[in-house]
């Protein structure tokens, strides 16, 4: 059983073993092969030669090169920060609207805050600032707490209902499922929607107009603008924060919802809030 | 044959509690007693899912129960104490031909649930709180591929190759349908356990601790069987794909025991607390990953080449030498690798340096299996026009020599800096998956059934090359469409602007990715769809019908005489 005999096909000996018919082929190794394997090894000896490698009793060989890839990472950190260094001094000093005057620093700060809004706010008025419902749209001109820089700043530094912000945004719409009637409500709704739309009922939105008057006015204005110094959203946009058909306005008006954001000044620190600032003020919208 | 058998039987008699006359009397006893111990666990449950998945033991083994009582017989030891199908060539066939039958079904349920999970990241809304959601399909799609798919067609294999170049009866009489059933028991323990939400959290070791302790059972039981078989053979010299099978057996032995190393909350909870900590956690677990992927993937189904490729072909190994060299330059690199999974981590340099450079050196002992594969064809290769399983075998090699090429260019570092954590890594792993594992089982598979089941031949070798057109064609999609959403993941990732910020969002690249994850499903599918065409191939084939078909593409010419010397 154990006899070398020639393969016919390939000319080349076999090794005279045999399981279950299966025969082997004495082939040398390709040479390519094996010269590649030593290649590697040479290589990799090199490489451990060159980085950190070999463990030692009480640490490893830290390589010729002296390569660490925590000192690399604090490197590049160090580099980029003395290449923004001046940027952001004088983003830090300077008041906002020299920040706009400036057309290096605006072209900075609007990276800056770009890079600042992914990461802190697109969570929740998203990647785009598109908003969604309950979460306003950053690129329209509809503001509720006023869109020029400054009022855009504080929003961003002191955010709006925040527990921990005495400077905090602050409007409490009343609840005035407690104050009006069911049929007054469904009246002031219909008003409402008259603002920007035909009403469901011209009758009923006429009859709101006395409602609207006696409540709303005071706040949302005799037209339904709004004021951004109280935080009365317009309503006269079209432009909705939780819905526009009448239901979804009869439901604010009886229990209104009140968005919570964070105040982000302690968190993020002056400049990335004014950088943010910059960054929401160019989008589109921006007084 | 005689002194062997012998032998056998003195060894077992060990195990007995005194001579039965009853038909499955020990296996009755210690079944019932586990289903009792399974009943009693879920009373003394500490958590509710420590409870639901003893009830899900305790029916499990139930039904055990019940299929081996209605099958007893209370005739005298020697005449019953057969296994379940009398195999006419003395080898022990039954666990092979369930274990094909396993492979072929877990086959489609992990495919499937690969699909799932696939349309579950293209489409949020198909998460399923909270027994289907990603979470949870996850480690079930890949536990279902890698060790039901994959570890059922290994155990199947080895046990067929093992007794043909062996020349031996498998070791142990019933032990090996205890490896058998024992094995699907951990599968359904795995399974149900990732869905009650039962998980270690460690990447292809999820199944807590009680279902690790007994997984440790079963398989020092497949030890025993391998390597009792090994040690009364036959033949001088133990065949290479042995070599290979047992590489894989006793490594995975190894770092299934040490990766798991963990101390249970209560004997009653499913929660455990690693035995390591920090960095050297990390480590240990992916220095388990990647030999999952190195002797379990890779070894295990190298094992599975050396003897159904010469087969197939019917032609000599091409290099013995190689095999030796490749075999153990693999198994000596392969263990010092998986720190590249953890590049650029709080692991110190000097362990991401290491891990890569064996890495590198770890190339050519790869590429060693895929020439000895594709070598063995030379004087054969003319039947790749004709043979569809050989197509599959060679395609299957084609992919493995891909991987094993793209794995360490993965492991440098530069290279890594990008790919690492972007759908690049899960495109690498699926080509050796879908391309190597898949498709040399799927080869493996065609050659057994006709055998084990003694027909002439397949049902259809049409539907072979549907299979292997399906198949090509889902993994190639696959892969390609993962490589492309992967690099643009990994650009997306470190895009800065001129003034050093970054331009992405995490949630900007997540969209980004949805119509590779839609196509990345569709590859999928169509690899499901092959399955599902080889199910129905091999259930006819097992059923006794063949089709009476002419080959694709008509027939061919006869090769010529001269290179029908081999056989």
């Amino acid at each position: 059983m154990s006899e070398k005999k020639i393969d016919e096909v390939s000319g080349v000996p076999t090794t005279g073993h045999e399981w279950d018919g299966i025969k082997e082929l004495d082939t040398p190794m390709p040479r390519w092969w094996v010269w590649t394997f030593y290649g590697t090894i040479a290589w990799a000896l090199a490489y451990t030669i060159a980085y950190p490698a070999w463990p030692m009793i009480s640490s490893a060989t830290k390589g010729v090169l002296g390569y660490s890839s925590r000192q690399e990472l604090a490197t590049t950190l160090t580099d980029v920060a003395a290449q923004q260094a001046d940027l952001r001094a004088a983003i830090a000093e300077k008041p906002l609207d020299e920040i706009l005057a400036d057309e290096t620093l605006r072209r900075f700060a609007t990276s800056a805050g770009a890079a600042a809004y992914k990461v802190n706010c697109s969570q929740c008025h998203g990647s785009g600032a598109q908003g969604s419902a309950g979460y306003p749209n950053l690129n329209d001109d509809d503001w509720l707490w006023g869109g020029d820089i400054d009022a855009i700043h504080q929003t961003i530094a002191h955010g709006a209902r925040s527990e921990s912000d005495a400077d905090t945004r602050v409007s409490e719409m009343p609840a005035f499922g407690d104050i009006l009637s069911a049929d007054e409500i469904r009246q002031v709704a219909a008003h409402v929607a008259s603002f920007t739309g035909t009403p469901s009922d011209a009758a009923l939105a006429e009859a709101g107009a006395q409602v609207f008057a006696d409540n709303c006015a005071a706040c949302h204005g005799e037209t339904g603008g709004g004021d951004a110094a109280l935080g009365a959203p317009n309503l006269a946009d079209a432009i909705w924060l939780y819905g526009s058909n009448e239901a979804a306005i009869a439901a604010q008006v009886r229990t209104p919802k009140h968005g919570v954001m964070p105040a982000w000044q302690a968190r993020l620190g002056d400049p990335t809030v004014k950088q943010l600032s910059v960054y929401i003020h160019s989008l589109g919208g921006g007084q | 044959m005689l002194q062997c058998e012998n032998r056998e039987t003195a060894f077992f008699a060990l195990f007995r509690i005194g001579e039965t006359a009853m038909r499955f009397g020990t296996e009755i006893v210690l079944v019932g007693l586990a289903a009792f111990a399974a009943l009693a666990a879920a009373g003394l449950a500490q958590d509710s899912a420590f409870q639901a998945h003893m009830w899900v033991l305790f029916f499990a083994l139930l039904a055990g129960l019940v299929v081996l009582m209605r099958n007893t017989t209370f005739a005298p030891a020697g005449a019953a104490s057969i296994p379940l199908q009398a195999d006419t060539n003395g080898y022990m066939d039954g666990p092979v031909r369930y274990g094909v039958i396993a492979t072929m079904f877990w086959g489609i349920v992990g495919f499937l649930v690969g699909v799932t999970v696939a349309l579950q990241l293209a489409y949020p809304d198909l998460n399923i709180e909270p027994w289907f959601n990603f979470g949870r399909t996850r480690p079930l799609h890949t536990s279902a591929v890698i060790f039901a798919f994959g570890g059922n067609a290994l155990i199947a294999t080895s046990f067929y190759v093992v007794q043909r170049t062996c020349r031996a009866r498998l070791f142990g009489g019933n032990l090996a349908w205890f490896v058998f059933w024992g094995y699907q028991l951990f599968i359904v323990m795995a399974a149900t356990g990732y869905l009650l939400g039962i998980t270690q959290s460690r990447e292809y070791a999820e199944p807590e601790w009680y279902v690790d302790l007994f997984l440790t059972i079963v398989w020092v039981a497949y030890l025993a069987v391998f390597l009792g078989t090994i040690f009364k053979r036959k033949e001088p010299h133990i065949y290479v794909a042995n070599w290979f099978y047992l590489s894989f057996i006793v490594t995975i032995a190894m770092l299934h025991v040490v990766n798991n190393l963990a101390v249970p909350v209560t004997p009653f909870g499913s929660k455990s607390y690693s035995l390591f900590a920090g960095v050297q956690d990390a480590l240990t677990q992916w220095w388990y990953g990647h030999n999952a992927v190195g002797f379990f993937l890779t070894a295990g189904f190298l094992g599975m080449m050396y003897y159904f490729i010469p087969k197939q072909v019917n032609r000599p190994v091409y290099s013995y030498r190689l095999s030796i060299i490749h075999f153990w330059a693999l198994i000596f690199l392969y263990i010092w690798a998986g720190p590249h999974h953890l590049h650029y981590t709080a692991l110190p340099d000097w362990a991401q340096t290491l891990g890569m450079v064996f890495s590198i050196m770890l190339w050519m002992p790869s590429w060693g299996g895929m020439i000895n594969g594709l070598m063995t064809l030379s004087g054969a290769w003319d039947k790749l026009r004709t043979d569809p399983i050989v197509r599959m075998m060679v395609m299957a090699v084609a992919f493995y020599g891909m991987s094993t090429f793209e794995g360490p260019m993965m492991s440098v570092k530069a290279v890594n800096s990008l790919s690492h954590y972007t759908d690049w890594t899960i495109g690498h792993v699926h080509s050796g998956a879908l391309g190597w594992v898949g498709m040399i089982t799927f080869g493996a598979v065609y050659y057994l059934v006709p055998k084990l089941w003694n027909r002439e031949r397949l049902y259809s070798l049409r539907l072979v090359t549907w299979h292997f057109w399906l198949a090509t064609l889902g993994i190639v999609v696959y892969a390609a469409v993962m490589w492309v959403s992967g690099i643009q993941q990994g650009l997306m990732w470190r895009e800065y602007d001129d003034q050093g910020f970054l331009v992405y969002s995490f949630a900007e690249t997540v969209a980004a990715m949805h119509p590779y994850y839609v196509l990345r499903a569709l590859g999928g599918a169509l690899f499901l769809i092959g399955g599902l065409v080889m199910a129905y191939n091999l259930v006819m084939t097992i059923r006794g019908y063949q089709r009476e078909e002419e080959p694709i593409g008509g027939r061919l010419a006869q090769p010529a005489p001269s290179l029908q010397t081999a056989g």
